[in-house]
């Protein structure tokens, strides 16, 4: 196992710059997930930590040594690829062999860590097989054999479950949180899919455009997002964002939106007066109740029910937010009133997007 | 579809398949038909399908009297060498093509397509005038260096089309797992590639195996000459020896035949299945 650092590192295509300077220290054993939209630039930084992408700029280190130059070879590191990658003409046994055959490992410790990689992901009976013969969730295992009948010192997973269905998916990330909990391995994993990072992540990295957008732990993005990509990325159903004006002064600091409805804030920010501001609050975080009761009166213009519970689509002054409540009994135009809690409420500043202290 | 529909339709593309075998191979069974007709009935019996009396005197005289077994030998040699000379240098070439980015690719690209533009005659001349101070005509070598320029182009567009269907993730794979680049396109990459191996192996072999312009024009000596231009020596400038040319025709299908047979199990695709999604 080792720590893994990361220094301003680049990358250009020609003229195209795809990252820009990303700084990142992932800690011995530590489980990280790099998160963003498609094209952010997450698994161009995972594939030139593994060696198959050239640096353009800065440096990377892997248990302290530069490995800029190193072959993929020479890094000591696993991968667990999206299209899983096993070798077609080998079978299970020889797919995940094949590493330690070409470090000439003895036959006995050979058969010896696969025979313990197999017990641990149920491969058991499936040795002889070769991969056309194994089903999705199979295949997915077997690259995992792969990966951890090497020991490498760092193991790197390129969006592994998004060829899955959604029930397979979710029980595999169940085995691969296990996994690194019985294994403790330094992990990076990429993906699109926020409930991987939330589930899975000791720390996200959150990155858009190139750029690091925020890094820490997955309830730390959920609860203060550093900005609204990040915050318009985490979570699920989405953030409600909307505009308004910053007032400091009157009754206190508020937030004044479309059509002179004052919502009221916990406490001051470090911005002007008439400052526009774009605010969020989570769906979950909106209270719902009945027509009457204290709050933004409204009435539901749509109603998405999960099972668990529903969410509304409720228009007060003129934006339509949603709300999630476990409430079933609200159907379509029912006048309902909504709360907008003040310690719930995130403020960004509606030109940077940055959030404001 | 209702049954009888069905099993008309059934009917009808057997037959149509059945007429296109038929026309397709008719050459072949009047070669062989031919090749066991005695000189006698050649003539004399009009157009039958199968003569009254066959035999294999012919071929005994083309193995024993005729030149041909050492025109089959130098046949064996130019194409086998043609073959395993482009495919090996047609494998580098496609997968570099494939897998790399490099300055100058696309004039390169470019360049092999030009090389397939030109009809093959204009090419005689200068071509006998640059191996002839090199001592190459009238060579097997000649006509191997000959045959290796012109059907490297076209072997590596098509071996680069089979690298292409090659996810590039398994060589990563390997490369991760502590293969070179090397050992992951030796190990990985060519076991995966058989099926376009032996296609090209083929394509180039048949291509080498009747190949008439050059070996009439670079060879003139009977002892370096391949069977194509050796079917050529039993016409004669009063007669055709029809039978024994369809004898040494037929002797000459035997190596083809066989190398097909060989390859033939190389040539199932799907090999690939299950390395990927899917």
């Amino acid at each position: 196992m080792a720590s893994i650092d990361i220094a301003e590192i680049r990358k250009a295509y020609g003229p195209v710059h795809v990252l820009h300077g990303i700084d990142l220290s992932i800690r011995d054993g530590e489980f990280v997930v790099l998160v963003g939209p498609s094209g952010c630039g997450k698994s161009t930084l995972l594939r030139m930590i593994a060696g198959l992408e050239a640096i353009s700029a800065g440096e990377i280190r892997i248990d302290g040594r530069r490995v800029n130059d190193l072959e993929p070879k020479d890094r000591d590191i696993a991968m667990v690829f999206q299209s899983y990658a096993l070798y077609p003409h080998m079978t299970v046994a020889e797919n995940m062999s094949y590493s330690l055959r070409l470090r000439r490992t003895a036959k006995e410790r050979i058969a010896a860590a696969i025979s313990g990689a197999a017990a641990k992901l149920g491969l058991d009976t499936l040795m002889e097989r070769r991969p056309r013969a194994l089903s999705g969730g199979q295949r997915q295992r077997v690259a995992m054999g792969r990966a951890i009948v090497r020991a490498p010192k760092a193991f790197l997973f390129d969006e592994p479950l998004s060829n899955l269905d959604a029930r397979l998916r979710e029980q595999m990330r169940g085995e691969i949180k296990k996994l690194h909990q019985s294994l403790g391995a330094t992990s990076i994993y990429v993906t699109h899919d926020q409930i991987e990072a939330m589930t899975l992540a000791d720390r996200i990295v959150a990155m858009n455009g190139g750029i690091v957008q925020q890094v820490g732990s997955p309830l730390d993005l959920y609860d203060r997002p550093a900005n609204l990509v990040v915050a318009g990325f985490i979570g699920s159903p989405a953030m409600n964002m909307f505009d308004g004006i910053y007032r400091a002064n009157g009754a206190g600091p508020a937030i004044e939106v479309a059509g002179g409805t004052r919502i009221p804030l916990q406490r001051a920010y470090q911005v002007a007066d008439g400052t526009s501001v774009t605010i969020g609050i989570r769906p979950e975080h909106i209270p719902v109740g009945l027509a009457g009761e204290p709050g933004i009166a409204c009435n539901v213009e749509l109603v998405e029910p999960t099972g668990f519970g529903t969410i509304l689509h409720v228009r007060p002054f003129g934006v339509t937010l949603k709300a999630f409540t476990i409430n079933r009994a609200a159907t379509a135009s029912d006048a309902v009133t909504i709360r907008l809690p003040p310690e719930r409420l995130h403020l960004f500043d509606a030109q940077g997007g940055q959030r404001l202290s | 579809m209702t049954r009888p529909k069905r099993i008309a339709g059934t009917i009808a593309h057997r037959t149509a398949i059945l007429a296109y075998i038929v026309f397709a191979l008719f050459p072949l069974y009047w070669l062989l038909k031919v090749s066991v007709t005695p000189n006698d009935l050649l003539y004399s019996e009009g157009v039958r399908l199968w003569p009254s009396r066959a035999s294999i005197e012919h071929y005994l005289f083309v193995l024993e009297h005729s030149d041909f077994p050492r025109f089959f030998r130098n046949s064996v040699i130019v194409s086998g060498s043609t073959a395993f000379i482009v495919t090996i240098l047609a494998s580098c070439a496609g997968y570099a093509l494939s897998r790399f980015a490099f300055r100058g690719k696309y004039w390169i690209v470019a360049l092999m397509l030009l090389t397939q533009m030109f009809p093959l005659v204009m090419l005689v001349a200068p071509i006998f005038k640059m191996l002839s101070p090199l001592g190459l005509t009238n060579s097997l070598s000649g006509l191997v260096i000959v045959y290796v320029a012109f059907n490297v182009p076209f072997a590596t567009f098509l071996m680069q089309s089979f690298f292409d269907g090659i996810p590039k993730d398994l060589e990563e794979a390997a490369m991760i797992d502590g293969a070179t680049r090397f050992r992951a396109f030796r190990q990985i990459i060519l076991p995966l590639t058989l099926p376009g191996i032996a296609a090209t192996l083929g394509f180039v072999f048949t291509a080498a195996w009747s190949e008439l312009l050059f070996a009439l024009m670079l060879i003139s000596s009977s002892g370096v000459s391949t069977f194509p231009v050796g079917l050529l020596s039993f016409v004669s400038k009063f007669s055709v020896d029809f039978g024994q040319m369809m004898a040494a025709g037929v002797l000459a299908l035997i190596p083809a035949c066989l190398f097909f047979l060989f390859i033939q199990r190389y040539l199932v695709q799907g090999l690939t299945a299950g390395a990927v999604k899917g």
